[in-house]
């Protein structure tokens, strides 16, 4: 869902592709909630591949950048309360810029990109994903609650 | 290790799933600007992750090698190494050794090549008179110094040596005879190269001196001039050994026969003039005087000669033949000139003495051309049978194989065998 939410809304929105990563925040969002190192890691590796399959550069770079996410986010989860919306927000800006920084490191040195760092738009990008994914996560919780 | 994977589970596994994602990225992933012709980065990883291997094993296997070739197997090589240092210094001696044979043989070859004196120019001259003493062996010839005659010139004939040249006034000159006791002359013997001096006794015989006791020397031994009392030439006959005694002191006492009759002597030749050459090896066979003559003196008749006389001598009653201009001598001509100078007949024509160098002592003589010219001789002819049976008395003595000088046959030119002689001086051929 949060894929195809992220290749739908772009079309009429395109800074939405730029700050949002929806398929990131689903992603923490899950490794956080099943508390498994192995369940988060496969799970961002799938949402990551995916979501490079759905784009035109090479896949396994959001593949490998999500897996790393996936497996940091569950097992912090399993040692810190995560529940709190403060502490996801920094857990999500903290893991947002983790994923940038993985993105950036495999982008140039394996695939030879002349991607650039920028701080401004990256810390923006992460402000704005961590409350964003505070609301996704709050409703989502209701969403886990209910099933 | 169970605990290893089970504390290290979800870390391996996440390795794992980064590693394959990886994998998949460096197979699509192409190295290099032109992405169709450029290699994919898995190939480079894979190139990368196994050469490294094949370096160290390479690595390995030279120094393995290196290890063997440097140490283990130089130990062999240090004795062969040894060893052939050995041969290298014995060959070293060698080559000193030889190096210095080699200086010895240029040296000996040099002294070898020394220059000898060959007879170049001869002036013929007929013996008038004699000192007409037993003490003294002195004859007295027909020619001065107006032909060219000097002192100490060496006289010859065709058979040997006659001696030298002792006073000399302008148209008359006398010559001591080898068998004066005041006469030295620089002897060698034949076989033995044994050097000697020959000088004469009160009797008038020559007697070889200065040959040790411990010399072996034989009679019928040939003696030759040495060529070392710088009168005669060397190789020049002088006589045949007749007898070996003891002498004073520690010496031979050697009796010597003269090659030529000093007894009879009628013509002679006086060397007026020698050359300095090199000798050259001649291979030729030894030709005697009598043989040359033989090819250029005009033939005698086998009957008697009853009508043809010799031609008066127009000076000096010389009736030498000689010389190119007179000498009309068919080559080839036998009887009767062997001998030039003849000191049995009065009558007989004078002959142009030659003596013959031989071959490989002294090496091929020239002579004197027809009328004073000098010549080298050239290389002396085959014998021929004729003049081998011409060969008079007075060559009996002579010995088998005498050296002689070789003239140069003059150009052949018509037979004239009654064409008086010229006036000038006739050279012999």
């Amino acid at each position: 869902m949060a894929l195809i939410v992220q290749a739908y809304v772009p079309k009429y929105f395109p800074s939405f592709a730029v700050y949002v990563d929806l398929p990131l925040l689903v992603t923490i969002f899950f490794a956080m909630a099943r508390r498994n190192p192995v369940a988060g890691l496969f799970t961002g590796a799938i949402i990551g591949l995916v979501q490079d399959m759905i784009g035109s550069r090479e896949i396994g770079i959001y593949g490998i950048a999500k897996t790393v996410v996936g497996y940091g986010a569950s097992s912090l989860g399993v040692k810190l309360d995560v529940e709190n919306a403060g502490a996801r927000l920094l857990v999500t800006l903290g893991f947002y810029l983790v994923h940038s920084a993985v993105y950036f490191a495999v982008a140039r040195g394996l695939v030879n990109s002349t991607l650039h760092w920028n701080w401004g738009p990256g810390m923006l990008a992460g402000l704005v994903n961590s409350f964003l994914g505070v609301i996704l996560y709050f409703i989502l919780d209701r969403f886990k609650q209910r099933t | 290790m169970e605990s290893f994977l089970g504390r290290y589970r979800n870390l391996i596994i996440l390795v794992g799933v980064l590693f394959l994602q990886v994998l998949g990225l460096a197979v699509q992933v192409k190295t290099g600007a032109n992405e169709e012709k450029d290699t994919r980065l898995i190939r480079v990883w894979a190139l990368g992750a196994i050469t490294p291997f094949e370096r160290a094993l390479v690595w390995v296997q030279n120094s393995t090698a290196s290890v063997w070739h440097n140490y283990f197997y130089l130990r062999g090589v240090r004795a062969e190494n040894r060893q052939l240092k050995e041969q290298i210094e014995q060959m070293r001696l060698q080559q000193v050794r030889l190096s210095e044979d080699a200086a010895q043989a240029r040296r000996l070859q040099t002294l070898l090549s020394f220059k000898e004196q060959f007879i170049s120019k001869t002036v013929a001259a007929q013996v008038i008179g004699t000192s007409g003493s037993d003490l003294s062996r002195i004859v007295t010839i027909d020619k001065g110094e107006n032909a060219g005659i000097r002192r100490d010139m060496a006289v010859i004939t065709a058979d040997g040596i006659v001696g030298k040249v002792l006073f000399v006034s302008p148209n008359l000159a006398q010559v001591l005879l080898i068998s004066d006791q005041s006469s030295g002359v620089g002897a060698i013997l034949d076989k033995s190269r044994l050097q000697g001096v020959l000088r004469g006794t009160a009797n008038g015989e020559v007697v070889l001196e200065r040959v040790m006791s411990d010399e072996q020397v034989q009679p019928g031994d040939i003696v030759l001039t040495s060529g070392g009392d710088q009168i005669f030439p060397k190789g020049l006959p002088v006589g045949t050994v007749t007898r070996v005694g003891s002498g004073k002191d520690l010496f031979l006492s050697i009796r010597i026969k003269p090659a030529a009759n000093l007894s009879r002597l009628e013509e002679v030749l006086v060397l007026t003039e020698k050359q300095e050459r090199e000798s050259v090896a001649d291979d030729h066979v030894r030709i005697r005087a009598a043989d040359i003559l033989a090819q250029r003196l005009p033939s005698v008749p086998d009957k008697p000669a009853t009508a043809v006389t010799p031609p008066a001598v127009a000076e000096g009653a010389s009736p030498v033949p000689v010389g190119g201009n007179t000498a009309a001598k068919p080559a080839g001509t036998a009887a009767g000139n062997a001998a030039a100078v003849k000191s049995a007949s009065g009558n007989t024509p004078a002959k142009s003495a030659t003596l013959q160098v031989q071959p490989g002592k002294t090496a091929v003589q020239p002579s004197t051309q027809s009328s004073a010219q000098t010549s080298t001789a050239p290389k002396p002819k085959p014998l021929s049978k004729s003049s081998t049976e011409a060969k008079p008395d007075g060559a009996q003595s002579q010995p088998p194989a005498q050296p002689s000088i070789v003239e140069q046959k003059p150009a052949p030119v018509a037979a004239q065998p009654d064409t008086p002689p010229p006036s000038q001086d006739n050279s012999p051929q």
